[in-house]
């Protein structure tokens, strides 16, 4: 292909990018803000991955002491939330910034600065949640944290105050984060890149972007009452003032349903852009995608109730989600069925990304069918805080989200690193991740039916669950030697990989047109856009016209030398991300009973604070 | 946010080599909007789970009915408790006129923020010979206008809470004081914001003057103030005005 014009991304690392750690401290190219969430969010990955080791560990087989309730309520409640809040809303960060600038032909997103303060506040709320672990003081409430019990009456310990702020902080970086994507897709398109044409990532992340912006406030909300009676004494939750019992979790499942689809609808973007590579042909129905994600998005909000059909909400209420539910479940198969047929009759060529791809279609099919299951609340009964639940949900969640992600991973990667991913390891990685995942949840849905329970840390032998759990435990080990062989593959091929052209895989969309890595300024000319597929259908040079990007020895030219402003880097995000996590942690000290040391801190965060935005607004970006 | 049109915007124009945006709208604007909407679920939530809770309290005081706290009886005038004495006799908190009042005041703040944008969009042409005309022509003093209402609207929740507090309504006595406190709180300290936000655009007008291009800066300013002045209209309705 014409776009294999290696000798330019050759040496394009080395002329534009400063390196060291202040560079990435200071750093607001959202390539490189996408790689520190990428980074950030594996390391998490294996963190929380240890987490359920030890979870499996436990339940390997009856009355086993590893660890004790109180240690296993922490590990299963860090485990969920490091997942969700840590793991997977990060790694689709990653992916957020490091594409849609380039796929919508921007040179940056809308706020860099923003956007550079958003993964700073994500890092240290990520640290309050994680680090008290290491001093057993980890919340111990569930990732859903369920109030009452999460009050101060039932929970008095500082476990809960940690996930509480943490939490606060994360929703700070993930709702910046929206704003500044929300406004770099409606307005920083490239001439011709009509909304129609973009490619479905950046679609489906735009969906999410709504998603946060209009699902983060309630769990806000949530939280603050929270906080608000653990550190105030208001009444939000308590029982004998007449407080709703279930107040908190209508809040919270109107957050967290349509944080599933938050988890899931980047994965699926990522597998529209796979398939379609690997088929050698463009997405089956490509509005009917786009339509069907806006559908999911809205209708995700209507089906929140089906989390709490054993609460006891009345027959009306029961059927109403029961109905919505099975209703979101269409717009999903359409989705399916769309990836079958992009595929059908295609010329299929079977590398790692491609792999996890199709996996994504096969293993989310499985968890939306457990899906539909209890989507009718008569059965529900019969599987909620069951470990079928359990199996749902890792369905969706690794066989969906982290498949999805593994395949951008191995997509995008040459892109990234400007270097290939051994595909023999990646095979491999993917063979075993496959066996390993299907091994660990298929038989928690045999062991939920049979009765077992989720969050127990432990269980008598003898009510036929020992078979499934020995299953499901070896499979988690195998799941971990996955782990290895993916960051064996990922950190060799960073170092040593071989060096990968622009457009690797005769890719269609407007990324694969600049070189890899991407210089600083990702397009030398804001190319103009005639169609879906531009690389399958126009030329890449016409796109991005690259002699005039390069100097006579065959470099890329610098940002200067092509006269293209660049945002200065700067530390002021960094400190004020720094700044407002202090200053939400300070009312710690309320609980300590220490209000001088609690008001001392807060103001001061406050005041310094300030200070950096008035310095951050006043200086000049560029 | 991120942007150089705050220092001064004359300089930014001239290094401008970026591509024109897709809506030929500016990106704050964008951004602003997207804000909003996210703010409005923030309210929402707020105000349903007063909503919720209305009538939940097992202890008064309530926002609109007298209570008695030896016989725990509620009624909607004083002769409804029957014998009670004085000291457990608690009226409704909520005080309609007085409240009436500050959102009469939010409303024309509104105004006046209108005005202040119309005389930065204006700032360029001649200026009018007699001295009122100056003054009402002049950004500073409809930015002085809006600051000083907005803070009026602070100083009648000031008000309000301490004499709640001394009819007996702390954010902790019961649901309707904490769900009440926490939501008009919430909305007071967006208030708050939005005052330093003005004082904030006075200073730039103190020091260089707010020119037409300008504008931008201070009509998203506007659009938060003018939210959070809704947002207060809908408080109003639903908490005070229906029973
Ligand atoms: C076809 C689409 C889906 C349907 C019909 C569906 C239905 C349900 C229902 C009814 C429950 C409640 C089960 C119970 O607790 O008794 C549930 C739980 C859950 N689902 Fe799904 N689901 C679907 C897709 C997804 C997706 C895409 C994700 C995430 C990527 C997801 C993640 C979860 C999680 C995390 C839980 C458990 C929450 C908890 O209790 O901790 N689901 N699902
Ligand atoms: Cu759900």
């Amino acid at each position: 292909m014409a776009t294999m014009a290696a000798p330019i991304s050759a040496t394009s690392a080395e002329t534009s990018s400063p390196s060291g750690i202040w560079s990435w401290l200071t750093t607001v190219d959202h390539k490189r803000i996408g790689i520190l969430y990428l980074v950030t969010a594996v390391f998490f990955f294996c963190w929380g991955g240890l987490e359920a080791l030890v979870i499996r560990t436990q339940l390997i087989g009856p009355n086993m002491k590893i660890v004790n309730a109180e240690q296993y309520n922490q590990l299963f409640t860090m485990h969920g939330t490091t997942m969700v809040f840590l793991v997977i809303m990060p790694l689709s960060s990653a992916f957020f910034n490091f594409l849609i600038p380039l796929q919508i032909g921007a040179r940056d997103v809308a706020f860099p600065r923003l956007n550079a303060f958003s993964y700073w506040v994500f890092l240290f709320g990520g640290i309050v949640i994680t680090l008290p672990i290491l001093f057993g003081l980890a919340p111990n409430g569930g990732w859903f944290g369920y109030a009452p019990i999460t009050t101060m009456a039932y929970s008095s310990g500082y476990n809960i105050d940690y996930w509480v702020l943490g939490l606060q902080i994360l929703g700070v970086a993930s709702l910046a984060a929206a704003f500044n994507f929300i406004t770099t897709i409606i307005n920083m398109r490239a001439p011709g890149m009509h909304l129609m044409r973009m490619p479905i990532f950046t679609w489906m992340s735009f969906v999410v972007q709504f998603l946060v912006i209009l699902a983060f406030p309630v769990i806000t909300v949530a939280l603050v009452f929270l906080m608000f009676d653990r550190f105030f004494g208001t009444n939000f939750y308590t029982i004998a003032a007449g407080a709703d019992p279930l107040l908190w979790q209508h809040l919270f499942w109107i957050f967290g349903h349509p944080e599933v689809y938050i988890l899931i609808l980047p994965a699926f973007g990522l597998v529209s852009e796979v398939l379609p590579t690997f088929s050698k042909k463009p997405l089956f129905g490509y509005p009917v995608m786009v339509y069907s994600g806006m559908l999911i998005g809205f209708l995700g909000f209507g089906v929140w109730a089906h989390h709490m059909f054993s609460v006891g909400m009345g027959p009306v209420a029961d059927s109403v989600f029961s109905l919505t539910t099975m209703l979101i479940a269409i717009p999903t198969g359409v989705k399916i069925l769309n990836w079958v047929s992009t595929m059908w009759g295609g010329n299929i060529r079977f590398t790692t990304s491609m792999m996890f791809g199709i996996a994504l279609v096969a293993m989310f099919t499985v968890g939306g069918i457990s899906g539909i299951m209890h989507s009718s609340s008569p059965a529900d009964l019969q599987q909620t805080d069951s470990y079928f639940v359990v199996a749902h949900f890792h369905y969706v969640l690794f066989g969906g989200a982290v498949f999805g992600i593994m395949a951008g991973v191995y997509y995008y990667f040459p892109k990234m690193t400007g270097r290939m991913m051994s595909e023999t390891i990646g095979k491999w990685h993917f063979w075993v991740f496959f066996i390993a995942m299907n091994l660990t949840f298929f038989p928690m849905h045999f062991a939920g039916l049979y009765g077992m329970p989720r969050r127990i840390y432990t269980y008598d032998a003898g009510q036929g669950w020992e078979t499934f759990n020995v299953m499901s435990t070896a499979g988690a080990y195998l799941q971990a030697v996955g782990m290895l062989l993916f960051l064996y593959n990922f950190i060799t091929s960073w170092r040593s990989g071989p060096k990968a052209g622009n457009n690797p895989w005769g890719a269609p969309t407007l990324e694969w047109a600049l070189p890899s890595p991407v210089p600083d300024y990702n397009f030398a000319h804001i190319p103009t856009i005639t169609s879906r597929y531009p690389l399958w259908d126009q030329k890449a040079e016409e796109l991005v016209k690259s002699e005039s990007e390069t100097t006579i020895d065959g470099r890329l030219k610098t940002a200067k030398e092509l006269g293209i402003p660049m945002p200065f880097p700067t530390i002021r995000p960094l400190i004020a991300a720094l700044l407002m996590c202090t200053m939400i942690c300070s009312v710690l000290f309320i609980h300590a009973g220490n209000l001088p040391l609690a008001l001392t801190i807060g103001i001061a965060s406050f005041l310094g604070l300030t200070f950096t935005l008035v310095s951050w607004l006043t200086s000049a970006l560029e | 946010m991120a942007s150089a049109a705050i220092p001064d915007p004359h300089h930014a124009a001239d290094a401008h080599s970026h591509p024109p945006t897709t809506t030929g709208l500016n990106h704050r604007k964008i951004a602003v909007w997207a804000f909003i909407g996210s703010e409005c679920m923030l309210f929402v939530s707020l105000i349903s789970t007063y909503l919720i809770y209305k009538g939940r309290s097992i202890a008064g005081p309530y926002p609109h009915e007298w209570w008695c706290r030896a016989t725990n009886t509620i009624g909607k005038t004083a002769a409804e408790l029957g014998t009670c004495a004085p000291a457990e006799t608690f009226k409704p908190i909520l005080n309609i006129p007085v409240t009436s009042a500050s959102t009469f005041v939010l409303l024309m703040s509104s105004l006046a923020m209108v005005l202040a944008l119309a005389a930065v969009e204006n700032a360029d042409k001649p200026k009018p010979t007699g001295t009122w005309e100056n003054i009402l022509r002049s950004s500073k003093t409809w930015l002085w206008v809006t600051a000083i209402l907005g803070t009026t609207f602070l100083g009648f929740q000031a008000y309000e809470f301490t004499s709640f507090v001394h009819e007996g309504l702390t954010i902790r006595t019961n649901l309707f004081g904490s769900s009440f406190f926490t939501l008009t709180g919430f909305h007071g300290a967006h208030v708050t914001v939005g005052v330093l936000w003005l004082l904030a655009l006075l200073g730039i007008d103190y020091k260089r003057g707010l020119k037409p291009a300008d504008a931008l800066n201070v009509d998203i300013a506007a659009l938060y103030w003018h939210f959070v002045d809704v947002v207060w209209i809908a408080i109003f309705t639903l908490l005070y005005l229906i029973q």
